[in-house]
């Protein structure tokens, strides 16, 4: 339905051929067509806003070559600052100096992270580690029996002391399971909780209780890659309820552009970790920022 | 000196308001179009002016006049057969108890087909919304065929002489092909028994500028009726489903707004709009 950003650009730029510097009017005509990209890609408009005002600054310093064609050049050095706050080189996940490393999950209601704690576990334990799942989400109907046939395949140990469906207190079960895991030698401890609201005063209330009560090593931020503008406030909100050290973005085997991956590293300026690309445990791949990038533009 | 107050400012301000909506850069560019031509007709000042003039038109773009009612009760001697599609992760099965709950309080008798026989405990949790509420459910084999739960699904409606059937499916991305056309085979081996009344996506008010094409395809596969649009006691607005009725003509029909079983509510444009624009009812 829409044109690529590139076919925009080089309609832009048609008259530009073989000139030296761009203008400020060329400037601002390309700087329209990337925020309309951005926005159809569905990155959050104050993030739009903030990138537009960066990329300005550095096509004004940029060349253009007479010899390449200019609207390349111009995606070339969107694509790059893309991939720079994207996050440049994957990073990897932090293990405790004693362990076991503990990571909890936290995100929105079906954002996936309960078969996110069903992948992380089956990944670390093909690494040679030994994680325990722990079913802390007691709230959403069978969301424990859910976690069980998940560590059942993945072959990993849940730690599921409560039924759930409204019975049980999850800052509990979460504080207890790091002694179990320590009883029974497992090094990683995997948190899975129940889907929350940012506005919800109250479960924002029981995740930072849940993580004071575990101190994760990490505390992952899931997020479905099909999020639009909301990314940002549901971002600020569990960045300053709970606390992020990492972003996973999920459902990313589906067609939206992913423009949330963008919104979140802006507000949060934690590092996505993984990507998780369907629904099969072993559907799952660290995080490409270039891969991003160039999905976001359409490329 | 009487120049017009509607500076460039303030047309920004509502662009900015559409945009973080989800309304999406075409609607909104063909919105704020119309509204300029009107503004010069009616001669509109202010930025107050302005904003109920597009009011107006977000009412107007959700076609206020469509019907929204939920053909969800027995006809001709059979139940009302409804089947709950969308993708992974949108609300899908927490609406099938949603929706049986208003039903069983009206006095009806409902069952609800598990047809979900893919998802982790996904038939256990449709089974833990049936006690909740008061309906029956049927359940396959795990990883059985979903096509042919939903048959039995109905079946046993018919025999017992439920007023409604609710067939929850398993969540599937739009662009996964196979699992598109299971969902077809499972409408078709149902509508065996007779038509499908009612067929709702539903759609994570979370959800950006993928909402409209997840709108197209599932209806391209299963014909959509309308739209549930969940998750809106969030923060998020769900103007994506401006597109999808303008686009597509699918009008949304009942709003999630929790996870308990009587967080579901009617649409009502004028409400919907109002929150869209940060308007305090
Ligand atoms: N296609 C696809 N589906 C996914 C992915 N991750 C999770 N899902 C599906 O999305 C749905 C929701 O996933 P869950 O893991 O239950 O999400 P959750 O965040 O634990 O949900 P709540 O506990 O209810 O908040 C399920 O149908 C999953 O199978 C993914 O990467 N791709
Ligand atoms: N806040 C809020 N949460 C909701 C709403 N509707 C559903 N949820 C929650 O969203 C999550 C996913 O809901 P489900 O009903 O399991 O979604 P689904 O579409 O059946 O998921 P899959 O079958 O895995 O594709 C659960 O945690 C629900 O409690 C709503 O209107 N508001
Ligand atoms: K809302
Ligand atoms: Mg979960
Ligand atoms: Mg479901």
């Amino acid at each position: 339905m829409f044109d690529t950003l590139s076919d925009r650009l080089n309609g832009i730029f048609t008259k530009l051929r073989g000139k030296g510097r761009l203008t400020d009017a060329d400037i601002d005509a390309t700087a329209r067509e990337i925020r309309l990209a951005l926005l159809e890609a569905d990155v959050a408009l104050p993030v739009v806003k903030a990138f537009i005002a960066s990329i300005k600054e550095r096509a004004r310093g940029a060349e253009v070559h007479g010899a390449l064609n200019p609207a390349q050049q111009v995606i070339k050095i969107v694509h790059e600052e893309l991939v720079a706050v994207l996050g440049g080189e994957t990073r990897r996940l932090q293990f405790a100096k004693q362990p076991p490393t503990v990571i909890m999950l936290a995100g929105l209601q079906g954002s996936g992270k309960t078969t996110l704690a069903g992948k992380l576990a089956r990944w670390l334990k093909a690494q040679g580690h030994q994680p325990l799942l722990v079913a802390a989400d007691l709230q959403r109907p069978n969301a424990v029996n859910q976690l069980q046939v998940l560590g059942q395949r993945a072959g990993v140990e849940v730690y599921a002391p409560e039924p759930g469906n409204g019975v049980g207190d999850p800052v509990r079960v979460a504080n207890d399971s790091i002694d179990h895991a320590r009883r029974s030698m497992r090094d990683i401890v995997i948190v899975d909780t129940a889907g929350r609201l940012g506005i919800d005063a109250e479960m924002m209330a029981q995740a930072a209780a849940i993580r004071d009560a575990v101190s994760p090593d990490e505390t992952i931020f899931v997020i479905d890659a099909m999020v639009g503008q909301d990314a940002v406030a549901t971002a600020e909100a569990f960045r300053d309820g709970v606390g992020i050290t990492g972003v996973v973005l999920s459902k990313l085997d589906g067609d939206a552009r992913g423009g949330a991956a963008l919104s979140v590293r802006y507000v949060t300026g934690q590092a996505i970790l993984f990507a998780s690309t369907g629904e099969k445990l072993e559907d799952f791949d660290v995080f490409h920022p270039d891969r991003m990038a160039s999905r976001i533009l359409g490329m | 000196l009487s120049r017009d107050r509607l500076d460039d400012e303030a047309w920004e301000d509502l662009e900015d308001s559409l945009i973080t909506a989800d309304v999406g850069v075409e609607p909104t560019r063909e919105i704020v179009e119309r509204l300029r031509e009107r503004t010069r007709v009616l001669g509109t000042r202010t930025p107050d002016e302005l904003r109920s003039l597009l009011r107006e038109e977000l009412v107007g773009a959700l076609d206020p006049k469509a019907d929204r009612s939920l053909a969800a009760t027995p006809h001709d001697g059979r139940p009302a057969v409804l089947l709950v599609v969308g993708v992974n992760g949108s609300g899908k099965t927490t609406t099938c108890g949603k929706i049986a709950r208003v039903l069983v309080a009206d006095g009806h008798t409902v069952v609800l087909g598990a047809a979900d026989t893919f998802r982790a405990a996904a038939a256990d949790q449709l089974a833990t919304w049936a006690g909740r509420v008061g309906a029956e459910v049927v359940r396959g084999r795990e990883a059985g065929d979903p096509a042919a739960v939903a048959f039995d699904a109905v079946r046993r409606g018919i025999e017992a002489g439920t007023d409604t059937v609710l067939i929850d499916t398993a969540g599937r991305l739009q662009n996964k092909v196979g699992l598109m056309d299971e969902l077809g085979k499972v409408k078709r081996v149902v509508e065996r028994h007779g038509p499908v009344d009612e067929t709702l996506l539903v759609l994570d008010a979370t959800t950006g500028q993928n909402g409209l094409t997840q709108a197209r395809v599932f209806t391209e596969v299963v014909d959509v009726t309308g739209v549930v649009l969940t998750k809106l006691d969030g923060t998020a607005k769900g103007g994506i489903v401006i597109a999808v009725q303008r686009n597509l003509g699918i009008p949304v029909k009942l709003v999630g707004l929790g996870e308990g079983p009587d967080d579901l509510a009617p649409f009502e444009p004028e409400a919907f709009v109002d929150a869209l624009l940060g308007v305090n009812a």
